[in-house]
């Protein structure tokens, strides 16, 4: 534990710091009462600029991104880096389908994608789909977030084995738990802004001091090359390279294409967005959130500065195994001064606890909105619904700490892969229906099952040497491997494509298909609730009523 | 659907700008082959990197002029007689 008192200490200070923040913010911008989801799980739709910009930053630059991305430089080099293209690209691919998003939601009182889904469809079986498919993506999300924290529990020295070891962790989400229940959203909107103030200063420093000491960029590439390329026992390959190889150039681009289409399918993304207020709030935060991208770029080359410098990954005192995710708080223990890699671990430590918080509100709207009201309890009155979210909330979180307790971190890291690919398939049902309702509903129902499946037996195919895995050794599939029903399309092609990507082709063609020939034997189904100005309405028009219109009771609009 | 009529009448689901055209753009960072080298370096970092940090800047400029040229669209409402005189104007335009 010696040289890591200072730590702790600065640590505990600013954690108990936000955490009194978190309880405060259910005064801020104060509305009559809580009780009721737009205000509890939206933080009454009125978020300006710069908080819409630090809730979403803070929602999508989460503690699992900030150690894993340089862990995936420390060991595999620049694969890793699709990071900075996926969020290059995320925002313009976004910027107009969110407008649509907002708009119609704030005209029909949306509170979540599957809402709409229900509302353009008329069809409650299409938005359980798409409810049930957030669920699943986000919960393993959270419990990432609590690797980011416990990474950063384990380099100040809170490494042991059994309970003892996960006790801190158990005490900082019963705190966060405990606030996201009385706050809501205001919790980490409020908290964002701490998280990101100390995150931006760590970077900066952390990317103007080290490369100084540790003599140059040009030095740290030179030392991150040779220890990539030296050859590795488990694989008998080199771990990596500084540059792509012409196997993986299109898995760096189709996972960093898939990763930006999936990102504002993520139900905690599209909380962020409905929170703000109005359509230049979201189009201002469209150009100003890349930001973020430059931060994530410095972050991860602090990847190969942990190279550089000599670092390893602490061993796991629960499983045994090295930690990578230790890599960048080994990195700050080792290089800055007690105090100041205090406040960097604060920093991680804080950046789990928004994203924690957010998603698992999100969660809790979508089991509320599309799964408690629509098939336990239809005429829930709003007071009733906040109070399901807020316990449902909490349930999620607990569920979280649960899987991080019992079951190997690996796994939740397998699942977080998984949720990926899995959220990417609601891209038809979710983002293009904002467009075109073209797709008929069973069409869009085939292609989901068929995405999902295919996308889950890849994935189990796919096998990692390195760490001695079988199956869900990661995200990319050799073309070669690609069979469909015995036909091997492109025979012993060492190319490497992202398996959300395949997935979601394939997903797209049923949905199409089946939309052709369904339409010539029948008429579409449903009722459409949204009229084509819905996509268009701005914050002060008169179409929008305040504060509730309920999707499940309206399924037709006069 | 698909009645989007290029005349933007009430009931038109699309709008089409030109200026949205700026958000393709960016998609320029997909292309791995442009770059994936390793020269020239710059204060000591390849190629493949800082050319990523200068792309996070050119999608900040397409979409911060979407943005400005776009900020005051018009904010659709229902029953609007102004719309109508719109449609009526740019009927008698042509």
């Amino acid at each position: 534990m010696t040289g890591h008192w200072t730590e702790l200490i600065v640590f505990i200070i600013l954690f108990v710091a936000v955490s009194g923040m978190g309880f405060v913010a259910s005064r801020w911008r104060r509305a009559q009462d809580l009780n009721h989801l737009d205000e509890w799980g939206l933080g009454g739709r009125k978020f300006g600029s710069w908080i819409t910009w630090f809730l979403i930053g803070g929602d999508l630059y989460t503690a699992y991104t900030f150690v894993a991305v340089p862990a995936a430089l420390f060991g595999a080099g620049a694969t890793g880096f699709f990071a900075l293209p996926y969020t290059i690209i995320a925002y313009p691919l976004v910027f107009l389908p969110v407008l649509r998003l907002w708009s119609v939601s704030r005209v029909h009182g949306y509170v979540t994608p599957a809402d709409f889904v229900r509302g353009r469809y008329g069809s409650s079986l299409l938005a359980l789909l798409v409810a049930i498919t957030g669920i699943i993506a986000t919960m393993p999300y959270i419990a990432l977030q609590l690797v980011g924290l416990e990474a950063v529990l384990r380099s100040m020295g809170i490494n042991h084995a059994g309970i003892l070891g996960h006790l801190p962790l158990f005490i900082a989400f019963l705190i966060l738990a405990l606030y996201t229940y009385k706050s809501g959203l205001r919790a980490p909107a409020l908290i964002a802004f701490v998280k990101d103030i100390l995150i931006y200063i760590v970077i900066l420093v952390a990317v103007i001091y080290l490369p100084i000491k540790l003599g140059g960029w040009g030095e740290i590439f030179g030392d991150a090359q040779t220890k990539l390329s030296s050859i590795n026992p488990a694989t008998k390959a080199p771990y990596g390279s500084t540059l792509l190889t012409a196997n993986n150039q299109l898995q760096y681009a189709t996972l960093a294409l898939g990763s930006a289409l999936a990102l504002f399918l993520y139900p905690h993304s599209v909380t962020g967005v409905l929170a703000s207020r109005g359509r230049n709030v979201l189009k201002r935060n469209m150009s100003a959130l890349p930001a973020y991208s430059f931060m994530l770029g410095l972050l991860a080359l602090l990847g190969y500065v942990a190279i550089s410098a000599g670092v390893k990954p602490v061993v796991n005192a629960a499983t045994g195994k090295p930690d990578t995710s230790t890599v960048v708080p080994e990195l700050f223990h080792g290089q800055f001064p007690g105090w100041f890699a205090g406040i960097a671990f604060a920093a991680i430590g804080i950046g789990a606890l928004v994203p924690a918080a957010i998603m698992s509100i999100a969660a809790a709207n979508l089991w509320t909105r599309n799964i408690y009201k629509e098939y336990f309890k239809r005429d829930a009155t709003p007071a009733q619904e906040a109070k399901q979210a807020k316990v449902a909330s909490l349930v999620v979180k607990l569920g979280a700490l649960v899987f991080i307790v019992l079951i190997d971190p690996q796994f939740s890291i397998d699942l977080q892969l998984i949720g990926g690919v899995i959220i990417l398939q609601t891209l038809p049902a979710v983002a293009i229906s904002l467009y075109t309702r073209w797709f008929h509903t069973w069409a869009l129902v085939a292609g989901w099952v068929v995405g999902q499946a295919w996308g889950l037996i890849l994935l189990y195919g796919i096998p990692n040497a390195a760490v001695k895995k079988q199956h869900f050794g990661g995200s990319a599939l050799a073309l070669g491997k690609l069979n469909i029903f015995g036909w091997h399309p492109f025979p012993g092609s060492a190319l490497q494509v992202y398996v959300g990507f395949v997935a979601l082709v394939a997903n797209l063609l049923v949905a199409v298909i089946v939309t052709l020939v369904i339409r010539r034997f029948a008429r579409p189904l449903g009722v459409d609730a949204t009229s084509p100005e819905d996509y268009h309405v701005d914050e002060g028009s008169p179409r929008i009523k305040e504060p509730q219109l309920d999707v499940a009771a309206a399924p037709e609009r006069t | 659907m698909s009645t989007a009529s290029p005349d933007g009448k009430a009931g038109s689901g699309l709008r089409f700008r030109a200026w949205n055209l700026l958000l393709i753009i960016p998609l320029f960072t997909l292309i791995t082959a442009i770059y994936n080298k390793h020269d020239p370096t710059f204060i000591g970092m390849p190629f493949f990197y800082w050319f990523q940090f200068v792309g996070i800047i050119v999608g900040v400029i397409c979409t911060s002029v979407v943005y400005l040229m776009t900020k005051d669209e018009p904010n659709p409402v229902a029953t609007d007689p102004g719309l109508d005189v719109d449609d009526l104007d740019e009927g008698a335009a042509r």
